[in-house]
């Protein structure tokens, strides 16, 4: 398993100016390890990760979009792989936290648990190509190569929690970060 | 009431206010007179969902590139998307405009007034959610539709656009 603030940390050497859509426990520490205006957290809903991130790629192909969804999160929006890889977007990058709960909730587990494969279900969707890491090493040496390729992609990140940073609601989801964002994103 | 609801007038007019994306679950309402010229419309990208609340997380992503488009729906599948109407629309401000298809409502007859429960309630239930909603029932309400789409990107607000009946082929 993979420490999630050690993988976001590798992670974010590899993009340091895309866009990144992320949710919850995996939001709170991906803003203290790449601060940045293109960090959308507007999200509202469990669940639409996904389907923002498929707005944004739509809307910029010119551009790389990473979400970094969570498994509960996704399970709420399983009809989303198949929107997306019927879509196509070419730069759209799909990583799934998949620490088997509802971290934000109360820690319980998710439904199927250590049965589902998220990659599996991505493949048969359509998804171009998916991923699965369960080892820092073996993660470090080959995000690269993946993020090289033609999207959509899904990577399922095996993680437990690392180094927890503080869990800030009102700062994350305010209404100025989103305003900084549709800034940026105009600017590019 | 009669008249009837040019689908081409309606398409014309989301066209004319620079929509160029349409998320969509298929509605027997708006099958024939609109989503079927739209999936054949070069200069409209459709977007197929598998619910309803995925378009507006769509939308939003869309929104902040400065891309507008619409949602063309059923209203059970709003009803089934409050949260996200909430949520994204509603507390993040973003401009979704939803064209939703009224089933099973009586042409002419106002939607609070249906036999329909389901159609009946949906009216309320945006009004409860301070979101600007019209009726298209005919041809004379077609105008209404750029402007509210205008309006909407320019307030950065929802807005709901109900079809009073099935519109034309």
């Amino acid at each position: 398993m993979i420490k999630r603030d050690d993988g976001l940390k590798i992670l974010a050497r590899h993009i340091p100016d895309d866009i990144v859509v992320a949710v919850y426990s995996t939001a709170f520490d991906w803003v203290q390890i790449r601060p940045h205006a293109l960090n959308y957290f507007a999200v509202g809903a469990m669940g639409l990760a996904s389907s923002h991130g498929l707005g944004l790629a739509l809307g910029r192909p010119d551009r790389r979009v990473i979400v970094l969804d969570g498994d509960g999160s996704l399970l709420m929006n399983l009809g989303s792989l198949a929107t997306i890889a019927n879509a196509a977007p070419r730069n759209f990058f799909h990583f799934v936290c998949e620490n088997g709960t509802y971290e934000a909730n109360g820690d319980h587990p998710i439904p199927g648990r250590g049965r589902l494969s998220f990659s599996g279900i991505a493949r048969e969707a359509g998804y171009a190509a998916t991923h699965e890491f369960a080892d820092i090493g073996v993660f470090e040496q080959q995000i690269g190569s993946a993020l090289g390729e033609t999207g959509p992609v899904l990577i399922d990140l095996k993680l437990v929690p690392g180094t927890e940073s503080p869990r800030d609601y009102r700062g994350l989801y305010a209404a100025e970060r989103r305003a900084t964002f549709r800034s940026a994103l105009m600017q590019l | 009431m009669t008249g009837s609801l040019p689908g081409a007038a309606i398409i014309a007019a989301i066209k004319s206010a620079g929509v160029r994306f349409v998320m969509t679950v298929p509605d027997i309402v708006s099958s024939e007179g609109l989503l079927h010229p739209i999936s054949r419309d070069s200069e409209l990208r459709l977007i197929r969902v598998c619910k309803e609340d995925e378009a507006v997380g769509i939308s939003a992503g869309l929104a902040a590139c400065g891309q507008r488009s619409m949602l063309l729906i059923q209203h059970t599948g709003l009803l089934d998307s409050i949260n996200a109407l909430r949520a994204v629309a509603v507390e993040y401000s973003m401009p979704v405009c939803l064209m939703v298809g009224l089933l099973e409502k009586e042409p002419g007859v106002a939607p609070t007034k249906s036999g329909r429960y389901g159609v009946r309630i949906v009216q309320p239930i945006l009004d409860a959610m301070s979101i600007v909603h019209h009726l298209l029932e005919t041809e004379d309400d077609v105008p209404i539709i750029p402007k509210a789409i205008e309006r909407a990107y320019t307030d950065s607000k929802p807005v709901v656009m109900l079809l009073g009946r099935r519109p034309t082929p």
